[in-house]
């Protein structure tokens, strides 16, 4: 009987774990056994494996940290290629030795594990201090001291109040008499609020270590799955007598690592999955590494350079051996090969010349090109640490860089997906006025003794009466719970309660009352207590609670008062509560509804009736039948409750504030202007969502929204027809609106009619996994082509792990574009992690999100300097250091390749090797260096003002193919005007004065000469912001350059095998040739970029003015913009729980 | 690196979960440099600027083109192919190896007479010598003076390197293969017998090598002691210390083996051979009229299909005759120039119908 049982329960499981897309499928049921007592000798189970507690969030251990990393390195194309140019160079006689190429990689590696192996070691210390944290497990019912990664499942684990729980237990117990705990779920999935959660009624009296050691029980659940809301199991509890009782388990009697114990003493649970298989570990994802859009491009460059590379190394071999055909140039009598050479097989030679000829050209793909990409990133980010903007005085902290390798990617986002409680929001709420019986009064400025009227009839004999109703409406009306602190400091007790609820606005309107005199004080076996004006204690007892539901928009109390009367008040959304009112009633306070709303304040509408004693009767016999109905029983209680809150009074209406993050909606209008798709991705109910995505300017007045929501397709029947319906409706639409959006530009559809989308978690479901045939694709690509048309989408109700599920759609969409998430708490990790930038706000739920992010800032509105200023000007640094690398080293080695034509194909270097190896490391290195770090081609106060500018570099425009094929056809000039340029040089019978020759090396080195005064002033041209620092840094190398140029020539070298370069610059330098050819050289290769320059110059000075123009009848227009202008009530979305 | 150690500290003071931020400050410095902003010059080119200097540039360009041009043409330059291979050329003869030594004689005319110090070079075509396992084959040790290079010479000079066990000095294969023909200029007057010009062959080489990089090994008075225990390169005729009679210019420190160890760069190279010095009377130095040259023919060059010739010319302050130098100034001179009336004309266009320009910043 057990076994079919347990059959039937794993069933659904298992079809539910199908569903769940892209999640491993865990298959088959665990057996815990409490305590790991055995239950019986004569039941044997097989004896199952779990792993330990153990959180590994970091990558290395000591051991495998040098192979692995090694590895992981070298899977890099370009630390690849290096290994591959050193290991020729080491095997095969090739033109330069393997010091030029192995020292620079050793460097590189060397500096990139270390790097690495630092990071792993902060990540190991915070798994330690996770790992290692004490809790108490009751073993032979005693309660032993553990750390957290030695329990095992089945460990009975005693947990006290604010205590997050080590892994997922099933409570059995908890202090309480009806076996109740509260959970708060911030750090999981940034819920605030208190859950209850249950114990199976069998093992509530088992509070003690002993007792609770007495238990035999067995558990039987599924494999861990990570979704937060799913838990199926049962508890098979052996007491006497053999016989089991079985009782079954559901998500609430599981308590989820992460979660917290609140306002309960201490619980007993048994531990289920531990480690790595808890809930919250499973909905981590696998940490990978994150590449930036740059360094892909720079992955492309290096293949097509790869390919010249190859190019070139492959026509150089072919046309050495044509050449050599010729016999008396393969080996003429002046120079004869040895005798190994003569007997080598010519495949073999012409493997090892096309080898020589990779290496002798290599240096285009410059391994300094790496390490300066790693040093600009990582001594680049400390700039945004560094940022006193993004210093907050509350938490004392500024941003913190926990990656350095996505920078620029901050310049390139295109999608950014924020979490709203907490990052867009302050996630607190504030009473700010209200309005009782059409007086406005100001809540804000009042004294704690009595309300003051702002607006209105100053004189009314009642007035008093309905301002004591108002605020004792306020005080019954809601479902908030109190909470005592346990402070050690017994006398300050009194004043240490806070309010509990899962509506923030309850609280708010609960701490508003208490402001003008009536407090809340809690309820006492079903009497709610309030404390009015004159400190006296009224006691109400609490009959029913009608429970807010979002097609109601409004909830109820129904109370007794001490005399015995029975009141009903009612709170709700002002659509809700008007027509239940007398209409004589409405007209002020709905002026007021409407004007609170349009300064972006939540609304609640208040109202009350009188319930003679034999209504009551009546109602009370509704409720209680309809309470206990099986069928249908929502529709039926909505019904009655529809009934009872009919023929009310209206007292006043309610104003709060959620109040948004300062500059919350400056920050959303600037993400606009700068071209990026704003999407709120939330754990939170829609109606809250919407409202403060109204208050944040994410949508606006005028944008049309598109619901996709369970309200919205629950009206049929058959919920993926209607759904299919209305995304064929919505695509209608937007295409209608947007006809020619792919050809019209980016401004023009902006000011067309906005659309915004709303979208829920279990439509998204709905979508993303509706059935395994093709119309699940059909559904998702209609699904994303509304989702593009959009300009702000907004998906509420979402798990965790949907989040990140949306941000991977997106980040898979066509043309991949690259997203940004930010959030606060641990609900937003997995999108944080997904993202190609994720962003953590140091909030107030914990730090898992800031630790889990590549950059943490305090507030939201940080977001628009990061990205604006910080985020462009590193992209437009990078993009350029990239360009630029790849440019000055086919600058570098062309001529050498242009040599080989002229030198018989014999893989002869142009260049000293001393030039070859330190043109990259010393003599070009740092100027590019310091203009990557400083350059601004834009001030950074014009670049967070003017949030257009971000669109110039969209999509990676510095790194397409158009600036690519610039720069190299730039290269490939300048190369080309070096060789030949001193080539034609060299047609004449000497260069100097006294008619002595030059030779080969005094060729490379004119060559050599021009080009580091090339690159070095080219660089110079591009510099928009000359600190001391560039000057010093270009002026530098070139001083540097000659001085080394000297020293290196001006001794004979008693560890150099040929003194090629003995005196050959000085030489060079006492001909007036050269000096005038040099010149001449650097000149014509900077003409056209100067040519450039002026040229575009030209244009940008127009665009200048008519951007001053522009910016002047702006500030003139669109001031008033700032604060929010809504024109619709927010009544309509307000509610409660 | 200073900057690196402080920015550590700040970016990893914190590390997830670290309590005690309370104590520390955190505030970021508001230094110039770590909020970026750093006093900086920012230039940016206007047409005010840049117009100017391109007629300045145009200014300066074309007058020094025009100088090297006409310096360069004021050049004077003879070259004489000597190679032979043409059946009328009086050195055909030479192109087979059994004539030895072969002496022919090439009559040629100056036109204008040669004014100051006249260079004497010999050109060589086709002659790899950047070819990298010729570049290669050389022991500056060894050449340098060094006594245990000198007996067992670097393994770079392969196949040069030994030569019946002894060691060759100099060995690798440029010395091996050194530039030994022997020229001499005869003027031919009408009234008397030939006038053989005086050619100097000291001064042909770097300062710098023939008396820091090139040195004889030490030892005794005598030369040939000093080489004792080495053999001649393969192809020379004589060993090397008997290059030249002149103790200054014998070995390696001769001054045309110097200069044939500097690797020319291109396989078409001149290399310098004598000079002739101006005299002090008021004749040129070579004065127009019918000259010939008495070549004493020992370097084969047919089989690589090569060139032999000798090349008269005088030198001015730049160097031997190029046209090159001077065309290209003028030419980039007058492009700026232009470029600059161009811009004008654009800019002044440009001022009319300003604010109608499109916007791409």
């Amino acid at each position: 009987m057990k076994e079919k049982e347990l059959k039937q329960m794993t069933i659904p499981a298992q079809r539910l774990m199908a569903r769940c897309a892209g999640e491993e499928k865990r298959v088959g049921t665990r057996t815990v056994f409490v305590g790991n007592h055995p239950v019986s000798e004569t039941e044997a189970y097989p004896a199952q494996r779990f792993c330990d507690n153990r959180i590994v969030s970091s990558k290395y251990t000591l051991w495998n940290f040098l192979p692995k990393n090694l590895f992981e390195q070298f899977r890099r194309i370009a630390n690849f290629y290096f290994l591959i140019i050193f290991l020729v160079q080491v095997t095969v006689d090739t033109p330069t030795s393997p010091v030029t190429s192995g020292l620079p990689l050793f460097f590189v590696i060397t500096v990139t594990a270390i790097k690495q192996g630092y990071e792993d070691w902060l990540r190991h210390r915070a798994d330690n201090e996770v790992n290692k944290s004490t809790v108490y497990i009751i073993e032979n019912a005693k309660r032993v001291r553990k750390e957290s990664e030695k329990i095992k499942v089945g460990d009975v684990v005693e947990v006290q109040a604010d205590e997050t729980f080590p892994c997922d237990l099933i409570l059995l117990s908890s202090g309480t008499s009806d076996g109740t705990c509260y959970v708060t779920t911030a750090s999981l999935d940034g819920e605030s609020n208190c859950k209850t959660h249950y114990a199976v009624h069998d093992t509530i009296a088992l509070c003690t270590a002993e007792s609770i050691d007495t238990l035999r029980a067995t558990i039987e659940c599924e494999q861990p799955q990570p979704d937060l809301y799913k838990f199926v199991g049962r508890i098979n509890i052996y007491s006497n007598s053999l016989e089991a009782v079985a009782r079954s388990l559901g998500p609430e009697n599981l308590l989820l690592k992460g979660a917290t114990l609140k306002n309960t003493k201490k619980i007993y649970g048994v531990a289920v999955y531990t480690g790595m298989e808890t809930k919250m570990a499973l909905n981590y994802q696998g940490k990978s590494q994150k590449r930036s859009a740059v360094e892909k491009s720079i992955n492309a460059f290096l293949i097509v350079y790869l390919f010249i590379l190859l190019t070139k190394a492959a026509v150089c071999t072919t046309l050495k051996y044509v050449w050599q055909s010729n016999p008396y140039n393969d080996e003429p009598w002046y120079n004869q090969k040895t005798q190994k050479e003569r007997e080598t097989l010519k495949v073999l030679k012409m493997f090892t010349d096309f080898l020589s000829f990779m290496v002798l050209f290599n240096f285009i793909i410059p391994v300094s090109m790496y390490v300066t990409v790693e040093m600009q990133k990582f001594l680049g980010s400390f700039f945004i640490s560094w940022d006193k903007d993004f210093y907050d005085e509350e938490i004392n902290e500024g941003a913190l860089v926990n990656t350095s390798d996505l920078n620029e990617e901050l310049g390139q986002v295109d999608y950014v997906f924020t979490d709203k409680t907490g990052t867009l929001t302050e996630n607190s709420m504030e009473f700010i006025e209200c309005s009782i019986d059409g007086c406005k009064y100001n809540g804000v400025t009042e004294e704690v003794d009595g309300l003051s009227q702002t607006d209105g009839p100053l004189t009314h004999f009642d007035k008093a009466d309905r301002e004591e109703l108002f605020l004792r409406a306020l005080c019954l009306c809601h479902t908030v719970e109190m909470k005592t602190n346990d402070t050690v400091d017994g006398a300050t007790e009194s004043a240490e309660f806070t309010y509990v609820s899962s509506s923030p606005d309850e609280i708010a309107l609960v701490k508003g009352a208490k402001k003008f005199g009536f407090t809340f004080l809690g309820t006492r076996n079903g009497h709610m207590r309030v404390e009015n004006q004159r400190k006296e204690i009224e006691e109400y007892e609490l009959l029913h609670t009608l429970h807010f539901d979002s097609v109601r928009r409004r909830m109820s109390v129904i109370v007794k008062t001490q005399i015995g009367e029975i009141y009903l008040f009612c709170k709700g959304a002002d659509s809700a509560v008007f027509p239940r009112v007398p209409v004589d009633e409405i007209e002020p306070t709905k002026r007021h509804v409407e004007h609170s709303a349009m300064d972006g304040y939540r609304t609640l509408c208040v109202a009350f009736k009188k319930i003679t004693p034999d209504d009551y009767e009546k109602i009370n016999r509704q409720l209680v039948e309809v309470k206990l109905a099986l069928q249908d029983r929502e529709e039926k209680m909505e019904k009655v409750f529809d009934d009872i809150e009919t023929n009310m009074n209206l007292i006043g209406a309610t104003a709060v504030e959620d109040k948004l993050q300062d500059q919350a909606a400056e920050t959303i209008d600037a993400l606009h202007a700068a071209g990026l798709k704003v999407w709120v991705l939330t754990g939170d109910k829609m109606e809250t969502a919407k409202s403060t995505c109204y208050a944040c300017r994410l949508f606006q007045t005028g944008t049309e929204l598109l619901e996709l929501t369970t309200k919205s397709i629950e009206e049929c029947e058959r919920k993926e027809d209607r759904l299919h319906e209305l995304l064929i409706e919505y695509r209608k639409k937007l295409l209608r609106e947007f006809p020619k959006s792919t050809i019209r530009s980016h401004k023009k559809a902006w000011t067309d009619q906005e659309y915004g989308l709303i979208i829920d978690g279990s439509t998204l479901s709905l979508i993303l996994n509706s059935s395994q045939d093709s119309s699940s694709n059909n559904y998702k690509s209609i699904f994303l082509q509304i989702c593009m048309k959009c300009t702000a989408v907004l998906c509420c109700r979402m798990a965790p792990l949907q989040k990140a599920q949306i941000v991977r759609m997106v980040k898979n969409l066509k043309g991949s574009p690259i997203t940004l998430s930010i959030g606060d708490g641990a609900n937003d990790v997995s999108m944080i992690l997904e993202s190609h930038v994720g962003i953590g706000i140091k909030g107030k739920e914990g730090r898992q999100a800031a630790r889990n992010s590549d950059y943490s800032v305090p507030k939201f509105k940080h977001l628009k300097k990061l990205l604006l200023a910080h985020g462009h000007l590193y992209y437009v640094r990078i993009a350029h250091l990239v360009q630029y690398f790849f440019y000055k080293n086919l600058c570098f080695i062309l001529p050498q390749f242009l040599y080989q034509f002229f030198c018989g194909f014999s893989q002869q270097p142009l260049y000293d090797a001393a030039y070859l190896t330190m043109y990259n490391i010393c003599f070009t290195s740092l100027p590019i260096l310091a203009y990557s770090l400083l350059e601004q081609h834009i001030n950074i106060d014009t670049l967070t003002s003017e949030p257009r500018l971000y669109m110039n570099i969209s999509g990676n425009a510095m790194l397409q193919l158009g600036p690519f094929l610039y720069w190299t056809f730039l290269a490939a000039f300048e190369g080309t005007v070096f060789f030949f340029g001193t080539y034609f040089l060299f047609q004449t019978s000497s260069l100097e004065d006294n008619g002595k020759v030059y030779g080969n090396w005094t060729f490379g080195t004119i060559v050599f000469t021009v080009l580091v005064f090339t690159v070095t002033l080219k660089l110079a041209l591009d510099t928009r912001f000359w600190t001391w620092i560039n000057h010093f840094v270009i002026w530098g190398s070139l001083a540097f350059y000659v001085f080394f140029s000297f020293f290196w020539g001006g001794i004979i070298w008693p560890f150099l095998k040929q003194q090629r370069m003995y005196f050959v610059f000085a030489q060079m330098l006492s001909s007036v040739s050269t000096w005038l050819a040099i010149v001449f050289l650097i000149f014509i290769s900077l003409f056209p970029e100067i040519l450039l320059i002026v040229l575009k110059n030209v244009r940008r000075r127009s665009a200048r003015r008519n951007l001053s123009c522009r910016r002047a009848s702006d500030s003139l227009s669109a001031r008033p913009s700032v604060r929010p202008l809504l024109l619709r009530t927010f009544s309509d979305e307000s509610n409660m729980l | 690196m200073a900057m690196n150690y402080n920015a550590k500290d700040e970016v990893d003071g914190g590390p997830p979960g670290a309590p005690g931020g309370a104590a520390k400050n955190r505030r970021p410095d508001n230094t110039a440099f770590k909020q970026q902003r750093l006093p900086a010059w920012q230039p940016i080119l206007t047409a005010g600027t840049v117009l100017p200097t391109f007629f300045i540039i145009g200014l300066i360009f074309i007058p020094i083109g025009i100088g090297i041009f006409v310096t360069s043409n004021n050049i004077r330059e003879i070259e004489i192919d000597y190679t032979g291979t043409e059946p009328s050329s009086p050195c055909n003869k030479c192109l087979s190896p059994d004539v030895t030594p072969c002496i022919c004689t090439i009559n040629f005319t100056l036109e204008q007479s040669f004014e100051g110090n006249v260079f004497m070079y010999y050109g060589l075509s086709n002659f790899y010598q950047n070819h990298r396992r010729y570049v290669k084959s050389r022991d500056d040790s060894q050449l340098n003076g060094d006594p245990s290079a000198l007996l067992n010479p670097s393994k770079e000079c392969e196949p040069y390197r030994r030569n019946e066990d002894k060691p060759i000095a100099p060995c690798g294969a440029i010395a091996n293969s050194m530039f030994n023909d022997t020229l001499e200029l005869f003027l031919i007057s009408n009234d008397s017998a030939p006038y053989a010009i005086p050619l100097k062959k000291k001064g042909i080489a770097w300062w710098t090598d023939k008396n820091v990089k090139f040195r004889n090994p030490p030892g005794g008075e005598n030369l040939e002691e000093r080489f004792k225990g080495t053999t001649k390169p393969v192809n020379w005729l004589k060993p090397v210390y008997l290059l030249d009679s002149e103790k200054d210019n014998n070995g390696f420190i001769n001054e045309d083996f110097i200069v044939w160890m500097r690797t020319a760069a291109l396989p078409t190279f001149r290399k310098l051979y004598r000079l002739i010095e101006r005299t002090e009377d008021l004749h040129p130095t070579l004065p127009a009229g019918r000259y010939y040259l008495n070549i004493t023919y020992n370097y084969p060059v047919h089989s690589f299909d090569g060139r032999k010739r000798m090349i008269l010319s005088t030198i001015s302050w730049m160097g031997g005759k190029n046209p090159f130098l001077g065309i290209a100034y003028i030419t980039i001179g007058s492009i700026s120039f232009l470029l600059g009336v161009v811009l004008l004309v654009i800019n002044h266009k440009y001022r009319n119908s300003g604010n109608t320009a499109d916007i791409t910043i």
